[in-house]
Parts: structure tokens; sequence; C-alpha cells
């Protein structure tokens, strides 16, 4: 007699289990499968495109009414298995069926996880699991329902929000962490994804906490935790999958997550089998079909007593299936210990390719824009291929890694003549060749002077300089352009030349344009570009408190021993016996161990606890003290002297003038620290002429001079030109800041960035030319709308309290007991 | 084998991303870091080289670069990326209903 199998569940593992068993031996057993779904086996994988309309539901059937027929199978649809009886080897379904077993094998699957929160009952949630799901969202849609709220940015809520968007609805995806599908992608390609997803007209919110669904009856509205509300129509709940494990802890199995299974896939019961996305085996549970097709496979042979080897756990991809975007990740894409990655960036196109490897082997990959490559990469993943013979062209895919050499210029020297080399200019290899041979070129300048290739977006620039090493042999020198860090090829000029070229507006939007190589960025970088993109779009970028370094984010000097350092401004070194006062309080009450007299003629408080912080600036804020900045990239101190106030040589009133001077520029971020003196006379008893912009007055009017050094180098100031009144110098010397705000490389101090562009330029630009002066001059003022609140009292106010306290303490002494 | 002592340190919310918290203990401060992918990992609040406080660094991908002298340390592991060496104590980390939870025993043996 023929033993009996039975099969409690028709989805996508079972299925192929049963193809795999009918193939190898057809009457072995006889079949019976339960399914609790009203339909035969489809590709529940499929169901997006149903959704989004590209595909029929008969076209995505595995196995239809015929198969079963055909090979003898007894398949219950509608029918949900209740209850197992090992004893009496035998289940129960809905409605008293029962069918007796030899062999049981479960393959509930699992069911979409439902937020606990208020309103998740009303008509009009629904979760993306079945053919169900598919068709209450295709009536919606067609009823003219207006908003779909989609709740879950991962795989299966963005093809539900794309499939719902094709059928003409207002889409929102709500996601709680920060990057859509962040199990799969970094920070980079997430970023690709929401604005590709965005550009189609689908609303993202990531950081979006639902707390409540609203409604009369019916779904109305969502609610989020920051209090705002969305119209809804049709909520679709898709995050997360639970294993269906009910039936496995009625029947008493091992039950964890999921149905426990050994490498046999055999539950605690050897003649109970579980595969599929109930099952947990070594504490993993799956959401995706390849490993449960293995699980198939293994438990058809156990089914026939054949050898084999067992389930294991293996590496996974996924692809996510919306028309016209191309997003693929496979394997293990965490950053670790001894882990490095190959980054790929091509703005241009959009695409984005990442590698992980370890001991020189591919263990992950993220490809977004071109995937053609991503079966070749999971390959390597799978056998765990050693590629350190093909490192250097690897992340160009297998056209590059075939051939014997593996260097990436042999791969250029490889490039066909019309390979496109400039993609920006459409320049191909045998036009920049050909250049470089018959007009003598020998720089990357001249390259690009004579034919325009890595003259755009410069992302080619690596590809033209091994064109010219080709060409040229060991008499080209590579260009003495130093890149910004190890992050990039660029330097800081073509950074923020292209930030303007370009419109790029955000450190992740930057690191995508300009191929970044790294997926974060260092801490080099990170402070430069945040630099950049505030000095280039002001009241548009929001400043990225995380990309500065600590002083600058706390707004005091960090010391050797961790406390900080407080320097009030004193404007152009004035202060009052009532600032002198609260500053003696202060000292006493939080008991600062050391006041000074900087070399900038104010005081520093150091020592003081970062605790304390806050409440130091608040005393100090309350006589009108705010921060001096001595932490900054930004304006520090303008000294002076006592002037025609005073002094009986003073010509001029250099106090009053670089107060006025102190107080129009501070709080404006530049490259590198900005300091000013005033001096009232040619003795110069402020030192103006050792300072980034001195001014020594003289008799008839102001004597301006800039570049000077007087730190790690020492050098006097240059000349920049004499004005006879006070109102035409602050107008030079605001244009001057603005254009080093404009051109300086991100710690360059003002001498160094007028030897880099010339004293002459400079000069030109600030003084011969009083439009452009006049611009400078009313964009430093704009810039200034921004930037010109104290910090301190900001933060007094609760700003970013964050930084100052504990997130929490913990007693120990309690714990090890 | 040494028990696991988990303890709630704070909301995941709580610390910034890119950016980090402290969590005072009897014990001197831990540093809890969240990255741009919210990943969070905890390790001592010591630079290696001369103690600097980590938690005041600039996170970049999985790591921190020291405030003080620039060392960077591997938040997952706690090492210095070579070519400097040094090495911070690293604590467990558990995530439970958006809230971090770590695993105080390295300490518990200390105490004990
Ligand atoms: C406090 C003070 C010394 C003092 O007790 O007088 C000081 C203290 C520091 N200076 Fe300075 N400098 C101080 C006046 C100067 C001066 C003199 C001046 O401003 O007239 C110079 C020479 C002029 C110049 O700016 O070049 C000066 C040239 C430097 C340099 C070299 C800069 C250069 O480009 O050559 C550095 C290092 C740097 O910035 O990278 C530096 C860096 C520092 C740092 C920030 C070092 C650090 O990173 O921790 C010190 C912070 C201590 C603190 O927490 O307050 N300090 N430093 C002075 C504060 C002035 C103020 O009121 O804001
Ligand atoms: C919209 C969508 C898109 C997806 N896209 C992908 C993709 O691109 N790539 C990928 O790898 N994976 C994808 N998946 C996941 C993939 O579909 C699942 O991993 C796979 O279908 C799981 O197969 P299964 O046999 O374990 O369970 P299921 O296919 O879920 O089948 C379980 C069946 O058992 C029935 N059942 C449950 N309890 C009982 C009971 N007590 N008695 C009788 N019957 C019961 C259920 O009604 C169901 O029909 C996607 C899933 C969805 C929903
Ligand atoms: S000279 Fe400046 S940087 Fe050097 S020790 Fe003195 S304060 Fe610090
Ligand atoms: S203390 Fe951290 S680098 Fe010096």
């Amino acid at each position: 007699m023929k033993k009996k199998l039975v099969v409690v569940g028709n989805g996508m593992a079972p299925g192929r289990a049963l193809e795999r068993l009918l193939e190898s031996d057809p009457d072995s057993y006889e079949i019976t499968i339960f399914n609790a779904e009203k339909r035969v086996n489809y590709d529940r994988i499929l169901l997006s495109p149903v959704l989004s309309g590209e595909k029929k539901f008969e076209e995505i059937i595995i196995h239809g009414d015929r198969w079963y027929e055909k090979h003898n199978i007894a398949l219950v649809k509608g029918r949900k298995v209740i209850s197992i009886d090992r004893v009496n080897k035998r289940v129960t379904a809905e409605g008293g069926m029962i069918a007796d077993y030899d062999k049981l094998l479960i393959a509930t699957g699992s069911s979409p996880f439902i937020l606990p929160i208020p309103g998740n009952e009303l008509p009009g949630v629904l979760s993306y699991r079945d053919l169900d799901d598919v068709q209450a969202m295709m009536i919606a849609a067609e009823q003219g329902w207006k908003n779909a709220v989609i709740i879950g940015g991962g795989l299966l809520g963005l093809e539900a929000a794309a499939g719902l968007k094709t059928r003409g609805m207002d889409v929102t995806v709500l996601h709680l962490p920060s990057i859509l599908m962040e199990r799969q992608l970094d920070l980079t390609a997430g970023h690709l994804l929401q604005r590709e997803l965005e550009s189609r007209g689908i609303k993202v919110i990531t950081n979006a906490n639902t707390t409540k669904i609203v409604g009369d009856g019916k779904v109305e509205a969502i609610e989020l935790e920051d209090g705002s509300r969305l119209d809804a129509d049709l909520v679709v709940m898709a995050v997360g999958i639970r294993p269906n494990s009910e039936l496995g802890k009625q029947a008493e199995l091992d039950v964890d997550r999921g149905i426990k299974v050994d490498e046999k896939l055999r539950t605690s019961d050897p003649d109970i089998f579980a595969i599929g996305e109930c099952v947990e085996f070594e504490g993993s549970v799956y959401g995706l079909v390849a490993p449960l097709y293995e699980m198939a496979n293994i438990v058809a042979m156990e089914l026939l007593n054949e050898d084999n080897n067992g389930f294991s756990n293996s590496v996974l991809a996924t692809k996510l299936k919306v028309t016209g975007i191309d997003l693929y990740s496979a394997g293990d894409f965490s950053e670790g210990e001894e882990r490095e990655e190959i980054v790929l960036r091509d703005g241009a196109n959009g695409i984005y390719k990442r590698l992980i490897l370890q001991d020189d082997k591919i263990i992950g990959t993220v490809l977004y824009g071109d995937t053609s490559d991503g079966a070749w990469f999971f390959q390597l993943i799978k056998d765990g291929t050693d590629i350190s013979e093909m490192r250097d062209t690897l992340i160009f895919g297998p056209a590059f890694a075939g051939g014997s050499p593996l260097d990436p210029m042999a791969a250029v020297a490889a490039l066909p003549d019309n390979a496109e080399i400039c993609g920006c200019n459409g320049i191909c290899k045998s036009a920049i060749v050909s250049a470089i041979a018959d007009k003598n070129l020998t720089s990357l300048d001249d390259v690009r002077a004579h034919t325009k290739a890595s003259a755009s977006c410069g992302s080619c620039t690596g590809l033209v300089e091994q064109l010219l090493v080709l060409t040229l042999g060991d008499t080209y020198d590579p260009a003495a352009v130093q890149p910004m860090c190890g992050c990039t090829d660029l330097g800081h000029g073509d950074v923020r030349r292209l930030i303007v070229a370009d419109g790029l507006k955000t450190i992740a939007d930057l690191m995508q344009a300009l191929q970044w190589k790294s997926s974060g960025g260092c801490a080099k970088c990170r402070p430069a570009l945040n630099y950049y993109l505030l000095a280039t779009w002001p009241g548009e970028y929001v400043d990225d408190g995380q990309s500065r370094y600590i002083n600058e984010r706390v707004h005091a000097n960090i010391q050797k021993n961790g406390t900080y350092s407080v320097v009030p401004r004193m404007w152009g070194g004035m202060t009052s016996s009532k600032e002198l006062r609260a500053i003696a309080d202060v000292v006493d009450k939080f008991e600062i161990p050391a006041v000074k007299c900087t070399g900038g003629q104010r005081i520093d408080m150091l020592g003081i606890k970062k605790e304390d912080l806050l409440a130091v600036w608040s005393d100090l804020n309350d006589v009108g003290l705010v921060s001096g900045h001595a932490y900054a990239k930004g304006l520090r101190t303008v000294k002076t002297c006592v002037g025609t106030d005073w002094c009986r040589f003073g010509t001029q009133d250099s106090t009053g003038f670089g107060v006025r001077l102190e107080k129009f520029l501070w709080g404006s971020w530049t490259p590198g620290k900005v300091k000013l003196a005033v001096s009232g006379c040619p003795r110069n008893c402020s030192e103006a002429t050792c300072k980034d912009i001195g001014i020594v007055c003289v008799d008839s009017g102001f004597e301006i001079k800039f570049a000077g050094a007087a730190g790690l180098d020492i050098k006097g100031t240059e000349d920049l030109c004499h004005t006879s009144t006070e109102d035409e110098a602050f107008e030079i010397i605001v244009a001057l800041v603005q254009h080093y705000r404009e051109q300086g490389h991100y710690l360059e101090r003002i001498y160094k960035w007028a030897r880099r562009v010339g004293n002459d330029s400079i000069k030109a630009a600030v003084v011969d030319d009083t439009v452009n002066r006049k611009a400078l001059f009313e964009r430093f003022v704009f810039a200034q709308k921004f930037s010109q609140s104290d910090p301190w009292s900001e933060r007094v106010s609760g700003a970013e309290a964050y930084e100052f306290n504990p997130m929490s303490e913990i007693k120990l002494g309690e714990a090890a007991e | 084998m040494t028990t696991e002592i988990w303890k709630d340190v704070g909301a995941l919310c709580d610390v910034p991303r890119q950016g980090a918290r402290i969590v005072e203990t009897s014990f001197g401060r831990i540093a809890v870091f969240k990255t741009a992918n919210d990943d969070i990992y905890a390790i001592e609040d010591k630079c290696p080289h001369l103690g600097g406080p980590l938690s005041q660094g600039i996170v970049h991908g999985a790591h921190v670069t020291c405030p003080l002298h620039n060392m960077v340390i591997e938040l997952k592991s706690g090492r210095a990326v070579a070519p400097d060496e040094g090495c911070v104590l690293t604590l467990p980390v558990r995530i439970d209903e958006r809230r971090i939870l770590l695993d105080f025993s390295k300490f518990g043996e200390k105490a004990a």
C-alpha cells in the first residue's frame, strides 16, 4: 500500500518539493494538500506585476488544477488545517475534514505583521501577502480612492507603492528607519532609490513612526509620532512577516520564532517535516524563495530516502521588482572588522556599485542603476572565489575581468577606439589619444582644454589620465592635484566648482554625483563638504552637526582632559565691569580652575565640565556675553588699539572700526579661521600687519592689508589698497571675506589662498571691480541672515540638548550581584 | 561562563544619527554610537591613545575619529585602524522595541 503524505499549505516551497518528488518517483506517496487560500499554487513573487497591471493572475499560476489531477493529488482548497494529532497521525481541517498521514509536511508560510496600533482593524487597512490583498488594492484604485499610505519602505512596501501609483493613486510611503530597504541597502543606494521614487511622484517620509490609524467606520487618516496627520483612504501595512507556526505549537513541536527543523528539515517529530517561511533553522527564519527552494529539494530527497547533504544557510540575493528601477543586493554588506569596500559611482548615469571584500573574497554587493553584473558577483560570493588577481578591475564586471593581464591600464588599453570616455561631452578614446599625439598635450589640463574630456563632471579623470600614461609613457607626470582625502580623487577646487556647476545640495547627493569611493566619507572630507555646501547654499543647506569637529559642534574648545574652555566675545577687545563681574561669578559658581587673557584680547575660562557648559553660557548670556567662536573656522577676533579715543597718536577711531567689523562679521563660517586687527597708527599696537586682514589707520584714511600669518608660518601682510573713508574700507573688507569664503579650500588660511590664486586676482575682484565688490558684499549680507545667532543661547534654550547630557546612568554594583 | 547583564540605557531615537551619547556608569563612561544606517555600537568612551572622549568624535561609516588626535577606531571591534594600534572595550548591544540594551557583563567580571 502506498504511504500517505499530507501537506499543509500550498505555497511556493511545497510546490517545488512536490515537483521534485514526482519527478523522481511519481508513485511513492498518496498525496493530500490542504490550503487555506481558495486557489491553486501561484508565484507569490509576481503579485507585484499583477498589482501594477503588467501581468494577469493566470500568468503567475505555477500549478493549475490539471496538474493536480494528472498527478492524482487531492488539493483541498480553502480549508485551513487546525490541529494535528501526532499519536494517531491525523490532521483536522476547518469544517471537520480529516486526513491520516504517514509523513506530514508543514509549509504554512508566514503572515504579515500588523502594527499593534489603534485603528489597525478599520476597513481599508490591508496587508500585502496574497491575491486577496492585491484584488482589494485594485478595487480601491478602480473605485477612485485617492490617497494610499504604505507603512513600511522595504521590498514589499515599495512594490505595493509603485503598483498603486501606476493605478493612479496618490501614494505616500512611511518608513521608520532613515534609509529605504535598510536591510538591503546602504545610505547612498537608499538615497538614490528614494530620489527615483520621488521623481515618479511617490512621496517618501523616513523616520516616520505611525502611532494611530483614524477613521469612522473606514480609514480616513494616519497619525505620526511627531503629531502630523496624513489623509488616507487605503493603508497597506508592509512592516514585516512572522512565521506561521501556530500549528506547530498546537502539536507541541519545538517552536521558537518558527517551527524548528534540523538540516534534514525534520521537526522534533521524525515523521513531520516543515519547509518554507514557517520554519526556523539554526536560529534563522526566511523571507526569500531561494533558500526555500533549496529546502524543497532536500525534503523531497528525505521523503524518498535519497542521500543528500542536508540544508545549510547560504548567501541570499534580493532584487526590487519595480519596472525601471534596477536594484540588486546580495550577501552581507554591513561594514565591519577587516572588511574593505570597492565603490564605483557614475553620477551622470545614476549608477552605484559597491562590493564588500574580506580576505580577498567578495562577501556582499549592492548594485543600483546597472545590475547586469549581479549574477556574476553573486556567483563569486557563493563560490568564495579569491579575487586578489582581478581586484583592480573587479568592479567593472566580467567584461574586464576576462583576458589575461588584469591591471586597469590593460583594461583601458583594451577598450575599442570608439569607447566613450567622457560621457558628459561624448568624447571617445581615439579622439583623446589622437589629440594627445597630434597636439603634443602633456597634462590633464591640456586634454581638458583641447578635447573637453574630463572638463565637466570630472568623473572620467582617472580614465583620461590612464590614456595620457598609455600614450606618453613615463614622460607623463600625473597632475599634481592633491585629492581631498582617500574618499575621492578630486581636489578641493574641483569639488567646490562641481557643487556650483551641478547644483549639488546635500552631502549624500554630492558623494553620489562625484563618485565618492567610501560609503560615508571620512573625518577629513565631511567637515569640508559641510562647509562648502553651507557657504554655497546659504539658507537652503541644513548644517550637518555630525560632520563638524567636536569644538564646532558643541561651541567650546575641547581640552586634553576632555573638559572644555569657554571664550566669550569682547567686541574689539573692549569689556566692562558688568561683564567682568559676570565672568568672575561664573568662575566661582562653577569652580572653573583657570582664567586667562588670550592672545586675542579676551578672556578664556578653561577646564569646564561638559555638563556645566549650558549653565555657564546661560549665566554669561544674562549680561549679554555671547560665544567668541574661539573654536570656529570662522571669524575669531578683531583686535584693536585705543585709537583716537585715547591715544595721543591715534589718527582714526580704530576701536570703533574694529567693533563695527566684528559686529558685522561674527558668526560667519569661513574655510579657515579669520582674524583681524585695526591699529590707530603705523606704530601698529594691535599687530595688524601679521593678521589675515589688517587695517592700519593713517591721517589720510585706511591702509588695508591682508594675507599675514603669525602661527605655523610667519609672514607680514600684503598691501591690498588705501581708502579715504571708513565705509569704503568696510565694504572692501567684507567683500574680501566673502571672496575667500567662496574660493578658499577648507582649512586654507587667507595667506595660503592668496598664494594659490594670486594677490592680483584678489585685488581685481574686490578693489578694482566695484560691481563685483558690491555683489560679494550682498552675498555676504544674505548669508549672515542665517548665521548670526548666538549658538550659546540657542543651546541654552534647548537646541541639541542631547549633546550635553548623558543618556542615562547605570549603577553596576547591583547588576553584578 | 559569565552571566549576561543586560540593561536598558535609552531609546533608539535618543542617539543622533552619525553621533553618540554617553552612558555614565560606576566603571566609567560608555559611548553609544549610531551610524548613518542606524546601527548601534557601544564602546568605552576612552581613546586607546591618550584617553580622548571618543563619543565626541566624527562618526563615519562604522568608525569614529577621536577628537583629540584623530586616531580612527572601528566601532564594531573597538580596534584602532592601522597603522595605529590599540583597542577599547566593546559592549554587546541588543535592540528591543526601539530601546537600546547593553550587556555589562564585562564590567561585572571587573566588579567581581
Ligand atoms: C587661547 C589661545 C592662546 C592664549 O591663551 O592666548 C589660543 C589657543 C589655541 N590655539 Fe591659537 N590661541 C590663541 C591665539 C592665537 C594666536 C594669536 C592671535 O590670535 O592673535 C595665533 C597666531 C595667529 C594665527 O592665528 O595664526 C594662534 C595660532 C594658532 C594656530 C596656528 C594657525 C596657523 O594657521 O598657523 C593653531 C592651530 C590651528 O589652527 O590649526 C592654534 C590653535 C589653538 C588651539 C585651538 C589648539 C587646539 O586645537 O586645541 C588652542 C585652543 C585652546 C583653548 O581651548 O582655548 N592657534 N593662536 C588664544 C585664543 C585667541 C582668542 O581669543 O580667540
Ligand atoms: C508581494 C510579494 C513579493 C515578493 N517578492 C519576492 C521576491 O522578489 N523574491 C523573493 O525571493 N521572495 C519574494 N517574496 C517572498 C516569497 O513569496 C516567499 O518567501 C514565499 O512565497 C514563501 O513560500 P512558502 O511556501 O513558505 O509560503 P507561502 O507562499 O506564503 O504559502 C503558504 C500557504 O499556506 C497557507 N496556509 C497557512 N496556514 C495554513 C493552514 N493552517 N492550513 C492550510 N493552509 C495554510 C497560506 O494560505 C499560503 O497559501 C515576495 C512575497 C510577496 C508577498
Ligand atoms: S601655542 Fe596654542 S596650540 Fe600650542 S600649546 Fe599653546 S595654546 Fe596650545
Ligand atoms: S586621545 Fe584619541 S587620538 Fe589621542
